[in-house]
This record gives C-alpha cells, structure tokens and sequence, in this order.
C-alpha cells in the first residue's frame, strides 16, 4: 500500500499532498517539514531508499524518492510494495505529467495542482496501484479534459468568463455584462 | 414581471453575473500568494474571507472555483473543513468539471469521522451508478480517500455490482475500492469474496491485478486464510508476464509458505527459474526474498538446498556490486535476511560487504554494518573490528562514529564474547576507543570495562595495568568533558585499579597517580568511585608491606595529606564518601601511631568476591514463607516522607549514579545484564576460607588451561607496551600540548596491533601445529585430528585452534532456580529484536478477529442482499 505521495521543492515548498490516511493538515505539514529535512541533505548518487522510522508508520513503511530538477517526489510505502516498482512508478508519474503538461516543469504543477490530482487519481486508487501504462493514463486524462471542455462549450459563461478575463478578452465581457445592464434599465 | 423585482435582489442578480469576473481564479490566487511573500499569511486570510462570500452565492460554478482554490489552500496547511457542507454541494452538480472539484476537495479534506458524510450516501450512488463512466471513477477515487463504516456498509453492493461492468475502467476500480469497504466494514468480505476470486481471472490484465493486488494485502494480514488459493496463484505466477502481478504474488508466497512447507517446495523450481530467465530487477529481487523466506521455513529435506541459496548469494552479490546505489542497498538489505539462516553463505563475502563500509551513502554504511554484526567468528572478528577501527579513524560525522563505536562493542560483546579469543586485545581496544573525540558512548565503554574485567579472570592482570595507565592520564579526560561521556571510563579505571588491585604492577604509583589527580572536576558518581578504591589499594599496599610500620605510616600520612582537599568536592554523596575515607584513615593513623593497628580489620571492609548476577535474579528470589511484601512493616507515613523513602530506595538503580546519561545505555541490549554491578556487593559474602579456596582452584585451572597466559609471557609482554605508553605519556603530560587535539591519536594503535600481530602469528603456529598432528596420524595424542583426517573437516573445525578463554557467562541466580524460565519477557529486548523482521506476524494478530473464510461460499442470493445491521467494526489500519 502507498500511504502517501509527497511532492516539494528544494526549498519545502508542499507542491502535491495527498494521504491515503486521514492526517490532520498540521501533521501533514510536519510529515512534509520532516520529510523534506530526511531527503534534502542526501547527496544526488546515493540510494532512493530511506526507512521512514517515525514519520510515517512506523518500522514498515519506508520513503522511496527520486530528484527530478527542482522537485522530489516521494512515495511513502508499506513492505507490500515493491521499492524498485515504486521507483519506476515514479518515473511513470513524471512522465505522464511531462506528457499531459507538455515539458512539465514545477510552475505546471504550481498552477494546475488539481490537474496534476486528477492525474495521479488515474494512477493509483486509495493507495494501491491502478494503472502503469504511461499511454493509458495520458489518453484517459485527455478524454476527461475534453469533457470538461465540451461542458464548458454548451453552458458556460461563468467559466468562459473567467478564462476571457484572464486574457482580457474584452468583447466577451461586454458580451455578459448586456443582460444584466438590460434588467437595470427596466428597473429604473 | 422585471418591474416588481426589489432592489436586493437586482444587486443580488448583477453580482452573480459580474462576480465571476472579480473573483479570483485558482490561478490568480497562485499568483497572489506569491507577489506576497512578505506578509502571505495574511493575504491568505483575505483570499479566504472572500472565498466565504463566494461560497454564500447560488452560482455553482462560483461555488465550484471556491472549492477549488480551497483544495489549494488545504495543501498550505489550512483547514478547510468548515466547507465540508459546500463541497458537498459541488460534488452533487450534474457537471463533470463541477463533480470532479468537488471529490477531490472531499478526497483531500473529508475522513471517516466527517459528519457531513451522512448526508452523501444517496448521491454517491447515483455517481457511481452513472452513466458516464468517468463520473462514476471521479466517485470511486473520492470515496476510496473517505469511505467510512456507514458509507462501506451501505455501498458494499453498489460496489459489487459495478465489478460486473462491461468496462475494465470501472471494474478494476471497483476492485481495489473493495478492499477499502473490507477494512471499514468486515463484515463485506465474506459475502464479497467469491465474485473477487473470479477477478483473478478477469480477462482484462489491469483487473486481474487490482484483483491480486487486494488479495495479496488481505492475505499478507492474515494468510492462513488465502492458502487455498495457492493453485490459482501458482498458475498465475507460470503464466502473467505482467511483473506488477508477479512481483505482488511472489510476495504473497513469501507470506504463505511459512504455514504450508509442502508449498514452498513447489515453488523454489518456478522460482529459480524466474531468477534465471528475468532481466527485471524489481522481480528478481522479489524472487530471491521469496525464495529465502522459503528456505528459511523449509530448513531441511530440500535436495538441492544449498544450491539455491548459492544462486541467491550469487545474484545478490551481483546487485551489490552493481553501480546502482538502489541495487546495492536492497542486496545488502536481502543479505541480512540470508544472514539469519544461512550465516555461512554470507561470511563468503565478507570482502564485498567490508567494501560497503566506505561507500559514500551513509544508508548503505549502515546496512552493511548491520550484517557485520552477523557475520563475525572467531576468525574474523579482529580483522574486522581492525577494519573497523580504521574506518572509524577516517569517517566523519561523530553520529556514524558512535554508531560505528557502539557497533564494534556490540559485536565484540554478542553472546558473552563468544568470538573474542583475545582478552588482551580486546581491553586495548576498549582503551583506544576512549579516544574518540566527542563520544557520547562513554558510558558503554565503561561497561564494557568492567563487564570483561569481571567476567573474565584471566584478564585482569592486564586490565588493571591498562587502567592504570588511563588513570595516570585522566587529566586528558577533564577537558572538554561537557560535549561528551568519556570520562565515564574513570569510573570504570577507578574501580577496577581498586577492586583487582593485586594486581596491579605499582600499585604505590597508581595510587600517587590517583591522589594527583583533581577528582573533583568529575561528575559525582566517579568521584565516590575514585575515593571508595583509594582505600582498597592503600588496605592492599599495608597488606602486602608485611606489616611495615614506617611504610604504612608514610602511606596513609601521605594519603590524609592529598585527600583534604577532596572535602571540598561540590557532590554531596562524593564528599561524604571522602570525609569517611579521611576519617578511617585517620583513625588508622593512630593505630598505627599506638602499634594496634591489625591490617585484617582494615581488610575486613573489602572482602568477598564480586560475581556477575543473572538478568532477572532480583525477580528470582523465592519470597521466604511468611513474608508479606504487600504489608505494611510500619504505619504508611505521611506523603511527604513517602518521597524520601523512594528516592533512598533507588541505590540500586543505575541511573542514580548515572544521573542524566541514563538515558545512552536503556537502548543497548546489554544494559540488563550490567545493571547488577551496582547491586549492593553484600550480597554474597564468603568467608576468608572459601575466599582462599577459590583463589585455590583458579590457580588450579589457570595451570591445567594451555591458552592461559602464563606469568612469564605475560609480564614480558606488557612490560613491552609500558615501555612504549610510558615514553607517550611523557609527551601527553608536556605542559606545551594541551586539548584535546594533544592527545597523541597513535597512543594505543600499536598496542592493539601489536596484539592484533601477535594473535595472528599464534593462530597461524596453532594451525601449523595441528596440521602436522593430523598429519603425523593419530598415534600421539590428538584425539580430535584421529576422527577427522581429511582437509576439509579440519577446516571447518578451525574453532580449536583458537585459545578458549574462561569467560564467566550468563551470572548467579537464587538457589533452585533456572535461567530457562521466561514467564515474564516484558523486558526481553533481544526476543523482541529478533521478531521485528517479520512484520507480517506482528499484523496478523490484529486480523485474527476479523471472519474471513477463504473457502467459504455464501449462496448466491446474499449477494444482493445488503446486509441491514449496524456493526460496530473497528478502524482496520
């Protein structure tokens, strides 16, 4: 089982929590202070293996990490999983990301964080692993986020808005602001 | 219609449709917090405030971005419960984007003692009844995160069914979603598991190992249970190519074949195959775990055994070996598990794993130290303590040193010493270990000092003479003495210059060298221990002065004269001990003074003989008939007297004459056993006639023994090494180096080398010898080289030609008792120690409660049926 999946930047910045055990959000933040404290003053060429001991668990569970630029990922596991099969899942996991976000790099993951969740929700499932197949995960993604694009397309201003404003797309303002000027002049 | 619209409500009406636009978006907020570094708490806070406003709206996609940036800032740390009502609220929009925020603020922030969650039952049916496959997956990944015991329960069917969907996108999430209403609700596992069994078989891959995968952690908690599926998994494992569902079955055959041996015979043929064929590491790393635990739990009647465990030995040196740090870590961590069994396949690579200890991560270090520990025999341990020894002479970080410290004492001292075939050496070691700067393990090596002093007669000629020599050079241990324990040894030195100090070479000078010495710069405790010893060597040096009067008078003048100044001693039980040793001295004075003086009386107060004590001999003694600890012997005091009463009775517990580093030594196992040195020495007081009898018959078996180092080899032999300490010493003592740095780092190497050297060559000779023995055939007295003259069974009994050394093991028990008993183990570290490698036992024992029949087969009519009562299940972890 995976008990939690940790991603943070050189300087503990938290990038994606997700626990598949309830913490409450201070002691997710020590695990993560912790956590960050055990993986940062390890060398690069040493090994991805660190018994979590007190972190997480206890004796059976251990930390399986990998250093990517400015971000760790770390997954916190049980002795039911594989450490080199954590490791490759890892790798997966980043290359989905650098696949979906198209040459990922730590401001997709600070913008999108919910992209990034539903991402991970097609890899694993309550803590056990769902899916390995890189192309699997990405396609899945991909048809979930024409769906939203497709709701998005029939009804909905509220969120057109938000994008168009975003690009100061003015017209479009104008657009939505008509009807409601159109009511406020009936009233008076 | 417009007309009679009130005011409120137009405003109410241009906010939702402009509010959009104001509001900030999960990016602007990003962006926010960070071109507000400085002050982003409070930033936060305002994002927050106006989140609460936009929550309060009726638009559901204002709510939805609300709870988006929500989730965002529950990853800061924030609690973001009291929205739990408006998360709902998103999780119910008919809109995909809506839903899909809403679970996941609800998977990042609800758990199972959320109350809201009541409320969601009915509308996290209709999701997962959806029928769009992707809302029903955005619930189950949500529900997976929160599900609780109502939820499990009241879902469990809604679950089942959906792992008949046509869609392996569902059903493989179905699956492994059941596992988690198992743990919330056990009651779901029996009527659940012959539809999951089926799914072993799925024709879809990815649901053949959602399936594995929960049945190997349901198994792994307790496998008794999932033995009947062996036959599947077993066919399973000789078909999948997938190595995720191998790796998972492996694994869970190393879990079974403990309870079924018969299992672990069929499988070591498919698995040595596996190990041959692979080129996946993951899965041969799990086939050679596997394949231990099921050597380990088929020990014997296995032909080809050994060769298996070869092939394993092999592989795994081969990944240790390899660059990959990760390979090399988890070949270290399989060879420990090797190691408990099959010791001897590992000692062959000794050299690989002594390589280890220089690697550059610190993780590997210490696993390969770990398997030091398991390797060492009679042969190698000077070797590798050597090795050790040097390795801790270039390592950096004192953390790693001590750990490298308390390593080489732990090994040295496994099993009563059962490796050290040289005392002599052994003691140079503890001596030279006290030269680790700022170590915090002072404590150990004291123990370790009177452990071996007390436990092994024969050696402590040479200890007292070795300890002499600390204590003529105890000045080095006063500075710096804040940052670490190592002054401790004095209390050690003291005590055994005192106790053994027949033996001492100059006990005159060691005595000089004591008074000297400013005692009272060290803590309390070795003060006393140095003042209690001054009066045993001067009792010695009357005693042994054939009643010469002017020496003795001169002695204890001399003595009173340097002891005044230790009145002052700031500890209060130091200064009593040294006012009373002033005063028997005095009194002694004058005895002499009036020619009454009778050294026997002086004598009287150290007699006996100190003899280590059993673990749990204190709990050992039978309570006399008669005897009630319960009662009362007088009226309880009052309150306060009570306290005083208890803080007396902890004289014979360590940490009162340990104080505050009480706490370095409850970790090693070891502290049991020492513990009894500070027991009260009355307890076995023999009289003068058993005293000389057992002087008698020591002697008597110090001659019959041919390894014991005779008189005249000895004095020879650490007349050399003073020599050579003495000529440091005067360099130590030189007013110019002073510090710690001063301390000369080569001191004791050469003696323990020296040793080192020394012991070799005689191995080496003892070798030599016992080869021509056996060769010469058995018409001279070899008894043992007649029974086995080929090679190699000399070789495996190498153990002879080591020197055994009388070690005095395990310690005194009352009268009719026997070690064996183990009624009470609370305490029992080692057994403990020994279990933690298996964590599959310490878990079974929760599960053991829980009804799981693995070949149970409900009728097939319960399946639909949810079951209606409430159980109570307790949170399974």
């Amino acid at each position: 089982m995976i008990k939690a999946i940790l991603v943070f930047n050189n300087s503990a910045k938290p990038r994606l929590i997700k626990f598949f055990e309830h913490y409450p959000e201070e002691i997710q933040q020590q695990i993560v202070r912790e956590t960050y404290q055990l993986v940062s003053k390890r060398s690069e060429n040493v090994c991805n293996f660190l018994e979590g001991g007190s972190i997480i668990g206890g004796n059976d569970y251990r930390l399986i990490y990998r250093h990517y630029a400015t971000l760790y990922f770390i997954f916190c596991v049980d002795s039911s999983e594989s450490e080199l099969g954590i490791l490759d899942l890892i790798q997966v996991f980043v290359e989905t990301l650098d696949k979906c976000f198209e040459n990922v790099c730590e401001l997709d993951l600070i913008f999108h964080i919910d992209k990034v969740h539903y991402i991970l929700q097609e890899i694993c499932l309550g803590g056990m692993v769902l899916e390995t197949n890189l192309n699997e995960i990405v396609s899945r993604f991909d048809e979930q986020s024409k769906l939203e694009k497709q709701e998005a397309g029939i009804s909905a201003a509220p969120t057109k808005a938000m994008t168009a404003l975003k690009e100061m797309n003015l017209p479009q303002k104008l657009k939505d602001m008509k009807l409601s000027d159109l009511n406020l002049n009936l009233r008076f | 219609m417009a007309m009679s619209t009130t005011m409120d409500q137009v405003v109410k009406r241009a906010k939702d449709s402009f509010g959009q636009m104001f509001d900030k978006s999960l990016h602007d907020l990003v962006r926010g917090i960070r071109n507000h570094k400085d002050n982003e708490a409070k930033y936060i806070n305002e994002a927050i405030d106006e989140i609460k406003q936009e929550l309060k709206q009726d638009n559901i996609s204002m709510k939805a971005n609300a709870v988006n940036k929500l989730t965002y800032l529950q990853m800061l740390g924030y609690d973001i419960s009291w929205s739990a009502f408006n998360i709902i609220e998103v999780m119910s929009s008919n809109k995909f984007t809506f839903k899909r925020i809403g679970y996941l603020a609800a998977s990042q922030c609800f758990h199972e003692g959320t109350d809201v969650l009541m409320l969601t039952t009915n509308m996290i049916r209709k999701d997962l009844s959806s029928s769009s496959m992707y809302e029903s997956a955005v619930a189950m990944s949500g529900l997976s995160c929160f599900i609780n015991a109502d939820l499990a329960r009241d879902l469990a069917n809604d679950i089942m069914t959906l792992m008949t969907s046509t869609k392996p996108y569902i059903r493989k999430r179905a699956v492994l979603l059941l596992y988690k209403v198992f743990l919330n609700n056990p009651d779901a596992l029996k009527p659940a598991f012959p539809r999951l069994k089926e799914k072993l078989e799925d024709p879809d891959p990815g649901v053949q190992a959602a399936a594995v995968n929960v049945i190997c952690e349901l198994a792994r908690r307790n496998p008794k249970n999932y033995l009947a599926l062996a036959p599947i998994f077993f066919r399973l494992m000789t078909t999948s190519t997938n190595n995720w569902v191998l790796i998972k079955i492996i694994k869970l055959f190393g879990a079974l074949t403990p309870l079924e041996p018969r299992l672990g015979k069929k499988l070591i043929e498919p698995l040595t195959n596996l190990i041959h064929s692979t080129s996946a590491m993951s899965l041969l790393y799990e086939c050679i775990n596997t394949v231990v635990a099921v050597l380990v739990s088929i020990s014997s009647g296995l032909p080809n055994h050994n060769a298996s465990i070869q092939l394993c030995v092999q592989k795994l040196r081969i990944l240790i070996e390899d660059s990959d740090q990760n390979l090399k870590y988890l070949g270290l961590l399989a060879m420990s598990k090797i190691l408990q069994t099959h010791p001897k396949s590992v000692q062959a690579h000794n050299d690989l794993i002594m390589q280890c200890l220089d690697d550059k991560d610190e993780s590997i270090r210490l696993r390969a130290l770990d398997l030091l520990s398991g390797m060492v025999s009679k042969k190698n341990l000077m070797d590798i303590v050597r090795k050790l020894m040097i390795h801790m002479d270039k390592s950096e970080g004192s953390h790693y040193r001590d750990e490298l410290l308390s390593k080489i004492i732990e090994i040295c001292s496994q099993s009563d010493y059962q490796h050290i075939t040289n005392f002599e050496w052994y003691i140079s070691i503890l001596v030279e270990l006290t030269r680790l700067e700022g170590t915090k393990h002072g404590n150990l090596i004291a123990r370790q000092m009177l452990d071996v002093a007390v436990r092994v007669e024969s050696i402590r000629p040479f200890a007292c003479n070795q300890m002499a020599i600390l204590l003529a050079n105890a000045h080095v241990f006063i500075i710096g003495s804040s940052s670490t324990t190592v002054a401790e040894v004095l209390y050690a030195a003291a005590w055994i210059c005192g106790e053994f100090c027949s033996y001492l070479k100059e006990p005159q000078k060691t005595l000089e060298s004591i008074l000297n010495t400013k005692i009272i710069l060290f803590p309390g405790h070795i003060q006393s221990v140095y003042y209690q010893n001054i009066l045993k060597i001067i009792t010695y040096l009357i005693q042994s002065s054939d009643n010469d009067e002017i020496l003795a008078k001169q002695l204890v003048a001399m003595t009173i004269d340097k002891m005044s100044i230790f009145l002052s001693s700031g500890d209060v039980e130091a200064q009593e001990r040294a006012s009373i040793t002033l005063h028997i001295l005095k009194t002694v004075l004058k005895l002499i003074e009036k020619s009454e003086f009778n050294v026997n009386e002086l004598s009287a107060l150290f007699d006996g003989v100190l003899n280590p004590v059993a673990a749990k001999a204190q709990r050992k003694v039978a309570i006399p008939n008669g005897l009630d600890l319960d009662a009362w012997i007088n009226d309880p005091p009052s309150e306060s007297e009570d306290e005083s009463v208890t803080t007396d009775s902890r004289h014979d517990n360590s940490g009162f004459f340990y104080g505050k580093h009480e706490e370095n030594y409850s970790s090693n196992s070891y502290s049991n056993e020492t513990s009894n040195y500070q027991q009260p020495r009355n307890y076995v007081e023999p009289t003068t006639d058993e005293l000389e009898k057992q002087r008698e018959s020591r002697k008597q078996s110090e001659n019959m023994n041919p390894f014991y180092l005779k008189d005249s080899k000895k004095t020879k032999l650490t007349q050399k090494h003073e020599t050579s300490i003495d000529h440091s010493n005067g360099n130590e003592s030189m007013p110019s180096t002073p510090g710690k740095g001063a301390i000369p780092a080569n001191l004791q190497i050469s003696l323990s080398d020296q040793l080192y050297r020394q012991s070799k060559i005689d191995e080496e000779n003892r070798r030599l010898k016992k080869k021509s023995k056996s060769d010469g055939g058995s018409s001279k007295k070899g008894k043992k080289s007649s029974k086995k003259s080929d090679i190699a069974a000399i070789d495996e009994n190498e153990d002879d030609i080591y020197p055994t050394v009388q070690v005095t093991r395990g310690g005194e028990l009352p009268e009719g008792v026997t070690e064996s008993g183990h009624e009470d183990n609370d305490d029992d570290i080692g057994s403990r120690k020994n279990k933690k490698y298996d964590p599959h036992r310490a878990l079974n024992i929760d599960f053991n409660e829980k009804p799981i029949q693995a070949t149970y087969t409900p009728p097939p009519s319960q399946l639909k049926e949810p079951s209606k009562k409430l159980v109570e299940t307790p949170p399974v972890s």
